[in-house]
């Protein structure tokens, strides 16, 4: 019985060759390597991003996504690699990114008009291959239309990466790409920081900060990052795949504040 | 010293069945003239065969079933011609541009390169059958034995020192190309081959045929000699093709220039160097409208044919004949010519090829080739001018970028990264801070507000109306008053709530003094 088992095998492994290389062989969970975002805080947190997987990180605006892609991309781009930019709503300023330390020579810009062609150029670039980081910024696209978006686009584009060395980063309004993404990450505001308070401005807490004066400039923010979804494993060697009650309760959240930056 | 000559037979005809390689092997005529006046000038031994011959009017060979009929082209006359010379350049330096039909060139010092003269034979052979003309090539310790060589055999000679005279004995006169004078007088004579040639006595010769005589008896033996009339490499890479019908559409029209592109990089390959830059040039057909002027129909006078051009410039220099094809159809599709083509010229910006090494310690970079097309790719979809690396502008004024050509060249990252030590200095972040970033509302969405104190207080735009919470400005500024279109802007930072939603935004807003509005310029996110 043995025998014929293993001459079974053989022809089965014999008539797959060239196609599949162990056809018996449990394949184990890839390890993906991962890389620092620029963001101490969230580096610690979630391990960094990892490659050849999709990173969504979704959140209301103004409430430090793009800083956070910005970060990432200036970290990517110092490191000598190539990345491409899809922007779905026109809406990168190479201004602050300059600012923020990204090579603009290194970076593809994809200036498009809607989801479409968003998604459509995105494609191209996976297939293309060779980038580093590939960003699709869906943030002003109304969320009705990305929720539109077939499940299996977001699945193409995993298994896509999967094999490359290129982090896909995805970036919304809400979280779309489920269990597609290897990290999830909720981005939301926590407090603004202006130059002059309400006590230093000699108003009481609580009012209005109407500072109208050149001495009193727009600071930053806080942000606040949950991670809702990750391969890493914790400490008791169970994914992380969780809501956000779960992420506060269990400390996986962390702050990092946006920082204005004057051009001189 | 040994030369070698390179000789195409029918050129003409060659050149035609270059461009078009499906007429080889069919029984195929070229004619010239105007018509109704076209004669053939020139037939394959498939069409001799069938009785077809020079001279014969267009419309007595039209009768012959499966004869394929051409017009002689001299645009890739020239054009072969060219390609013909890049087969000499790439052998040897020292080449001589005999005739339209033929190169001689010299294999002194040749010897580290090919191993014996048959070795050098087959090799020209095999790169000018590459670069699509099917050739004679002879090699003789002197021009014009090799010469004549090449003109009398077919295939490759190789006709040792010495052996001259007995070798070329058994060719017709008619290979040392005598004038038709000259020609009548020895078939008089019954002089028919070199070798009835070289036994006249020569005293007796040239008492009769002049000096003239004296030179082709020499030729006959084997003995003339003379050095190369030396050509200056050209750098002239450019196909031209000329259509019986004029093409609209781009399937037929790419397989047209697939045709020519593969012997463009044929011709490029032979020189070993790469394509910098594509030049595309289409001559259009007038279209039906414009064909003839309407006002003065009684003149029927057609308009000139048009004239599209496009440049495609490339990122690293390549001579991928597929690539090119592929980049050439998205140029194509994204701007059509808009008229059918009716002659289509290809020309390549030569340039040495740059051979990179992926480095050790840089990451992965995108293929230059695959990179450019999945870029036109994009550009297909997005736009030309939305897609490419935002370059900043030395200036003060909002929203003033440029886009230019993203070119992820592996020398440049390296260069990066020796630069990254002293002029971007990768420090720690102090804590979790990080540059804020900014998201711009292009165009700036137009903006109502309600100002107290000359402070913003209320604002409304995209159908929302907000509280402003917190206000920092305004900062004034202003610029290019000497342009058509100055700018002169009071910004403003608000801190802003809606009722609708619980989170607060902060905003980018601005009075535009000369369009006297109110704008928002964009989020901080």
């Amino acid at each position: 019985m043995s025998s014929k088992a293993a001459a079974l095998r053989i022809r089965v492994e014999s008539a797959l060759a060239g196609r599949v290389a162990t056809p018996f062989e449990y394949r184990d969970r890839r390890i993906a390597e991962t890389v620092p975002a620029g963001v101490p805080s969230l580096d610690a947190m979630t391990g960094g991003l990892p490659r050849g997987s999709l990173t969504e990180i979704y959140g209301p605006p103004c409430s430090g996504r793009t800083s956070f892609l910005i970060s990432t991309l200036a970290s990517r781009t110092a490191a000598s690699e190539v990345c491409a930019l899809v922007d779905a709503g026109d809406a990168f300023d190479p201004y602050s990114a300059g600012a923020a330390g990204v090579r603009l020579q290194q970076l593809l810009w994809v200036r498009c008009r809607n989801a479409d062609q968003a998604l459509r150029s995105a494609d191209l670039l996976i297939q293309g291959g060779g980038f580093g980081l590939i960003a699709l910024d869906l943030s002003d696209v109304p969320p009705q239309v990305v929720r539109g978006v077939p499940l299996q686009v977001w699945f193409r584009f995993r298994r896509a990466v999967e094999s490359t060395p290129t982090i896909f980063v995805l970036l919304g309004q809400e979280s779309n790409a489920k269990t597609c993404a290897s990290l999830v990450l909720r981005m939301q505001a926590r407090a603004t920081r202006w130059s002059q308070t309400p006590e230093s401005a000699g108003e009481s807490a609580g009012k209005i900060i109407v500072p109208h004066s050149p001495g009193c400039l727009l600071g930053g923010w806080t942000s606040h990052a949950e991670m809702i979804r990750a391969h890493r494993k914790l400490e008791d060697h169970q994914p992380v795949q969780q809501d956000a009650a779960f992420a506060d309760a269990h400390g996986c959240g962390a702050d990092f504040e946006a920082r204005i930056v004057w051009k001189a | 010293m040994a030369f070698a000559s390179i000789f195409v037979p029918q050129f003409m005809l060659q050149a035609v069945v270059r461009a078009e390689p499906a007429l080889r092997g069919r029984a195929l005529a070229l004619v010239e003239g105007n018509p109704p006046l076209c004669r053939v000038v020139e037939v394959n031994e498939k069409a001799a065969r069938a009785g077809i011959v020079p001279g014969m009017t267009k419309t007595d060979a039209a009768q012959l079933a499966g004869l394929e009929i051409r017009l002689r082209s001299r645009p890739q006359e020239k054009a072969a011609h060219a390609a013909l010379l890049d087969v000499g350049w790439s052998v040897s330096p020292q080449i001589e541009d005999t005739a339209e039909n033929a190169v001689v060139l010299d294999l002194a010092g040749l010897t580290q390169l090919f191993r014996s003269e048959e070795e050098a034979g087959a090799c020209l052979a095999q790169r000018a059958s590459a670069c699509g003309l099917l050739s004679n090539v002879a090699i003789a310790s002197n021009v014009e034995t090799a010469r004549i060589a090449a003109r009398g055999f077919s295939g490759v000679t190789v006709i040792p020192a010495g052996q001259e005279s007995q070798r070329l004995g058994p060719l017709p006169v008619g290979v040392l190309v005598p004038t038709t004078e000259m020609a009548e007088t020895l078939r008089r004579w019954g002089i028919h081959t070199c070798a009835a040639l070289a036994a006249l006595p020569v005293l007796d010769l040239s008492e009769r045929l002049g000096q003239e005589g004296v030179r082709l008896h020499a030729l006959a033996r084997g003995a003339g000699s003379r050095s190369l009339a030396m050509a200056e490499p050209g750098h002239s890479f450019e196909e031209t093709m000329e259509l019986d019908d004029a093409v609209e559409e781009l399937d037929p029209l790419s397989f047209v220039l697939g045709r020519l592109l593969d012997q463009l990089c044929a011709r490029l390959a032979a020189r070993s160097l790469a394509a910098a830059a594509l030049r595309v040039r289409f001559q259009l057909e007038p279209s039906g409208e414009n064909a003839f002027d309407i006002r003065r129909e009684m003149f029927r006078r057609k308009h000139p044919p048009g004239l599209y051009e496009r440049e495609i410039a490339l990122p690293l220099p390549v001579r991928d004949a597929k690539m090119l094809l592929k980049l050439l159809r998205l140029r194509l599709q994204a701007n059509p010519p808009g008229a059918p083509v009716r002659k289509i010229t290809l020309a390549a910006e030569p340039a040495r090829p740059r051979p990179t090494q992926g480095s050790l310690f840089l990451p992965g970079f995108p293929e230059p080739e695959k990179l450019e097309i999945t870029i036109a790719r994009i550009a297909g979809v997005v736009g030309e001018g939305n897609v490419g690396s935002p370059s900043l502008a030395d200036t003060h004024r909002p929203e003033e970028f440029g886009m230019q050509r993203f070119l992820a060249l592996l020398e440049a990252a390296e260069k990066n990264r020796g630069q990254s030590g002293s002029q971007h200095p990768e420090k720690p972040r102090a804590g979790s801070q990080i540059p804020a970033s900014f998201r711009a509302f292009r165009p700036p969405l137009p903006a109502k507000l309600e100002l107290h104190a000359g402070r913003p207080t209320r604002v409304l735009f995209q159908g929302r109306r907000g509280e402003v919470r917190a206000a920092s400005g305004p900062w004034r500024t202003s610029g290019d008053w000497w342009r058509e279109d100055p700018w002169q802007q009071d910004e403003w930072d608000l801190e802003i709530e809606f009722p609708s939603s619980p989170e607060r935004g902060l905003y980018r807003v601005y009075y535009d003094a000369r369009r006297r509005g109110w704008f928002v310029r964009g989020i901080y996110d």
